[in-house]
């Protein structure tokens, strides 16, 4: 393997608009709002940026294909910018981008934004998800959602590791209430209420056996970084945050064309998770890593997430969620923002708002959610359904 | 002799209480009591999902490249043009090089079918000919068609080898009887008076072409078996035996009932059911009717016990079944109710029909992929191997998955989906014998489903698009019922 980027791209400054159905709001406001309190925070000026990459995902409800709803909206004094999609990993990929873009010397400063505004299709859950699959795929594919590509995860890990649906569904149950605590700590974030175990096993069902509060919300939202090489950083500020591995992984098709692959895991986090850790030089990441924010897009997402990244030993989960293990007090705290649960899922700026609360915790700026010494944060997304799905990982340190 | 030598009927798994019609619409029109249920297609069948399933039941145990022409009757047809048949041929991977025809027009046309595929036989320009025979007929709200109008489906093969019953002759009486028509852009029948069609049409017809047929071919009616004509008053059903003569043990079942009347279906449907019971050297009698009727006289050979166990036909479908309890969800699966399907369910993808006909094999037919060199079964069609560790590149042979069997590798209930009738219900399906796909599953309830089900392929419509006159199909899931 190559050897990577591990602190040779740092991130001085980011912005991330408050989350949620902002009715009263347009993606181009919403693109506003990150980017003032990204070059605020960096204390730089447009004139500054060499490069942009922009992600989004659902375009035909969106701003449009390229990245000229950027470029326009910003008045980028015709720089050039990149659109970057790559479903619900689509923010992360816009910060590899900038971050390959720095680091190979192609620029200088290169600004990371993404941004989603999903509120405009007068129903719940995430547009047709048909949509994104391609025109062939629709001629054979179930109708199906988002949730009900995730459930069948949880019917299967159930099934495979003998859990009743009560004791899966209270373990489930577990990982999203987490979250919603940590989320009423946070002013950004959509979802700001408690919700108790028996609150969550008893919600209407969505997708058996996921109940409402084992998805996360829909929300429209944006997030911003600005990337520079990492011997320039300091000259910004004291305190940047360094990019030590950031890694992508793609499904292969056996998932699901061939039968090995068993549905209660996620084999790209397997393989995405190894790259991660070796361009960082983790070699133990239970010990290692000290902070997560990973892809709750379903609380079953989270539970089989913890074992793909070495972190829970495989069918074991169960015992790290429910003595605490991942909650804001616990050994190792994931989602201390909230999540995607609290959060809501603006496709192309979730990655970027995992960075940014990693980015506020190494810092120790976090305020009531401040983890004590934060080590290493870990941020994953997961895009498509399990059959057919994308991983990035990055790993962000001091 | 040229003759029938395979069957196949489908019968859809819902049934509904005819006094279920009558509680809800009678008080439009009391006199529509009638008694028994009636066999209703599910949301996402119509008179080509349903006679792709008979087709795969007449052709379980035969060759499907033995096959050298399809013909499709019904008076239901999805489309006006574009050929049915057509789509049904490719559902059931025949080979394209064969001659394929709608008939149409009279709930006639399905004997019209089988007459003209044993004459094409006969004068040996085809060996095998397939006729799939469906309706799926939809009768007026509170009206006495909506009561008797039932789903379903039957098929045969006809041809020279392996004959099971010899087709010994026919006779046929046309009249320009409209009793029911629909004219173009009508959705439901239109119908005269009841007495008139009973007395002049009915009665008179099956009556005039079976007695034809008699004399024609020198049969004393006493040395029949069994004789099959459609019931469209159970009254009068009977009566038609009594002046021909008939003791009511060589009237065969009319399943009017227990499955209803099924249009261009329903006279084929009540011959598969005699074909299921009959002995060597039976004669049977079949008569349609509709503007006229076609009368046909076979004599059932040895050949006939080789088909037991083989099919479904009428039997095993009778036995299988789900009572539909509510009218409002029967008139809503049948769009009679235009119910909120809600701006998900509005959403209908522009369908580039370029890509369709390209990819009609994978759609229409089910047809996946070996791999020649590890033999790894694989759906959609791929180009290099899925298994990891092959990787082969256009090493590939076509592979049908439509008649193999598999098992729910897992599933869910989908609830937020858009779907005619909630919860979606899809899965993961393993193959037997390998090969692994997402799936829609129909014909199931919330709740009945588990890890390692067994299930079968069925073909299915997966969305209508009225506003480009669009019905898309695929295959679904189906629990196995047996």
């Amino acid at each position: 393997m190559a050897e990577g980027i591990k602190d040779k791209a740092a991130i001085i400054g980011m912005g991330c608009t408050k989350f949620g159905e902002r009715w009263d709001t347009g993606v181009e406001d919403l693109i506003v709002e990150a980017f003032k309190e990204c070059i605020d925070d960096a204390g730089i000026e447009k004139k500054d940026i060499d490069a942009a990459w922009f992600s989004t995902c659902f375009d035909e409800v969106n701003i449009g294909k390229s990245a000229v709803g950027l470029s326009s909206t910003l008045k980028l004094p015709f720089l050039p910018v990149t659109r970057v999609e790559n479903f619900c990993a689509s923010g992360t990929e816009a910060l590899r981008g900038a971050a390959y873009a720095v680091t190979s010397g192609a620029c200088d400063m290169a600004l990371a934004l993404g941004v989603e505004k999903l509120k405009d299709t007068g129903y719940g859950g995430l547009p047709d998800f048909g949509a994104v699959m391609g025109t062939r795929n629709r001629l054979v594919l179930p109708n199906l959602t988002a949730p009900g590509g995730f459930a069948m995860m949880a019917t299967k890990y159930f099934d495979k590791y003998g859990l009743k649906p009560d004791e899966g569904k209270r373990m489930l149950a577990h990982v999203s209430s987490k979250s919603h605590h940590n989320g009423t700590l946070n002013p950004k974030a959509h979802l700001r209420k408690e919700a108790s175990i028996d609150k969550i096993v008893n919600a209407p069902m969505i997708a058996w056996p996921l109940g409402l509060f084992d998805c996360c919300g829909v929300s429209d939202g944006g997030a911003a970084a600005i990337v520079v090489r990492a011997e320039d950083a300091k000259k910004y500020r004291e305190d940047p945050v360094y990019v030590k591995g950031i890694q992508i992984a793609l499904s292969s098709g056996e998932e699901m064309m061939y039968t090995d692959w068993d549905f209660a895991h996620v084999e790209t986090a397997v393989h995405a998770a190894e790259r991660v850790y070796k361009e960082a030089g983790v070699k133990d990441p239970r010990k290692e890593i000290g902070m997560m924010e990973l892809h709750d897009c379903f609380s079953i997402t989270e539970t089989v997430t913890y074992e793909d990244l070495g972190i829970s030993k495989r069918g074991h989960a169960k015992e790290d969620i429910e003595s605490g293990f991942f909650d804001l007090d616990g050994t190792i705290p994931s989602q201390p923002d909230g999540g995607l649960k609290c959060f809501g899922h603006p496709i192309g700026a979730s990655g970027l708002r995992m960075m940014y609360e990693m980015y506020k915790q190494l810092q120790g700026k976090a305020g009531p959610r401040q983890i004590d010494d934060p080590k290493l944060g870990l941020t994953h997304n997961m895009g498509g359904f399990p059959p057919y799905n994308l991983i990035s990982i990055s790993i962000l340190g001091l | 002799m040229s003759g029938i030598t395979s069957y196949g009927a489908y019968i859809p798994l819902h049934r509904i209480d005819r006094m279920n019609i009558y509680q809800a619409m009678g008080w439009l029109n009391p006199a529509t009591m009638t008694r028994g249920e009636k066999a209703v297609a599910n949301y996402d069948e119509d008179s080509i999902t349903m006679a792709v399933a008979a087709g795969i039941d007449c052709l379980n145990g035969i060759d499907r490249n033995e096959i050298d022409g399809l013909y499709f009757a019904t008076t239901t047809p999805p489309y006006i043009e574009r050929q049915n048949a057509g789509i049904i041929a490719t559902a059931l991977d025949l080979r394209p090089d064969i001659q394929t025809a709608d008939f149409a027009g009279s709930t006639k046309a399905g004997t019209a079918a089988l007459l003209s595929a044993y004459n094409a036989v006969k004068a040996g320009s085809a060996k095998n000919l397939m006729i799939c025979i469906s309706d799926s007929r939809l009768g007026k709200a509170g009206g006495s068609e909506e009561e008797n109008f039932g789903d379903g489906a039957a098929a045969f093969v006809i041809g020279n080898d392996g004959v099971i019953a010899n087709l010994e002759g026919s006779h046929s009486v046309s009249y320009d009887f409209a009793d029911h028509r629909r004219a173009e852009g009508d959705r439901y029948d239109r119908v005269w008076e009841s007495r008139w069609i009973r007395d002049v049409g009915y009665d008179k017809f099956i009556g005039e072409a079976i007695s034809g047929l008699l004399k024609k071919s020198k049969t004393d009616i006493k040395d029949v078996a069994k004789v099959c004509y459609p019931c469209l008053y159970i009254r009068d059903h009977a009566k038609i035996g009594k002046g021909l003569g008939l003791e009511p043990g060589q009237i065969q079942d009319h399943m009017f009932t227990t499955v209803g009347d099924t249009g261009t279906a329903y006279s084929s449907m009540i011959l598969t059911a005699a074909l299921e019971d009959a002995k060597p050297k039976d004669k049977i009698i079949v008569a349609s009717y509709g503007n006229g009727s076609d009368a046909i006289l076979f004599e059932v050979n040895e050949e006939v016990e080789k088909m037991k166990g083989k099919k479904r036909g009428i039997k095993k479908h009778l036995e299988v079944k789900k009572d539909l309890a509510s009218y409002e969800k029967y008139a809503s699966f049948r769009e009679m109710l235009p119910i909120d399907i809600g701006i998900r369910g509005e959403e209908i993808a522009f369908t580039q029909v370029s890509m369709a006909y390209r990819e009609r094999k994978e759609v229409l037919g089910l047809v996946g992929s070996r791999c020649k060199r590890c033999g790894t079964p694989q759906f959609p069609p791929q180009r290099v191997c899925v298994k990891p560790d092959c990787g082969a590149i256009d090493e590939m042979e076509d592979y049908r998955f439509s008649d193999k069997k598999g098992n729910i590798f897992t599933y869910t209930e989908d609830h937020l989906a858009f779907s005619f009738n909630p919860p979606a219900i899809y899965s993961m399906v393993d193959f037997d014998g390998g090969g692994r796909y997402m799936f829609d599953v129909t014909d199931c309830e919330p709740g009945s489903l588990k890890v390692g089900m067994p299930i079968e392929m069925s073909f299915r419509r997966k969305y209508v698009d009225r506003k480009r006159g669009i019905h898309g199909y695929f295959w679904k899931a189906v629990p196995v019922q047996e």
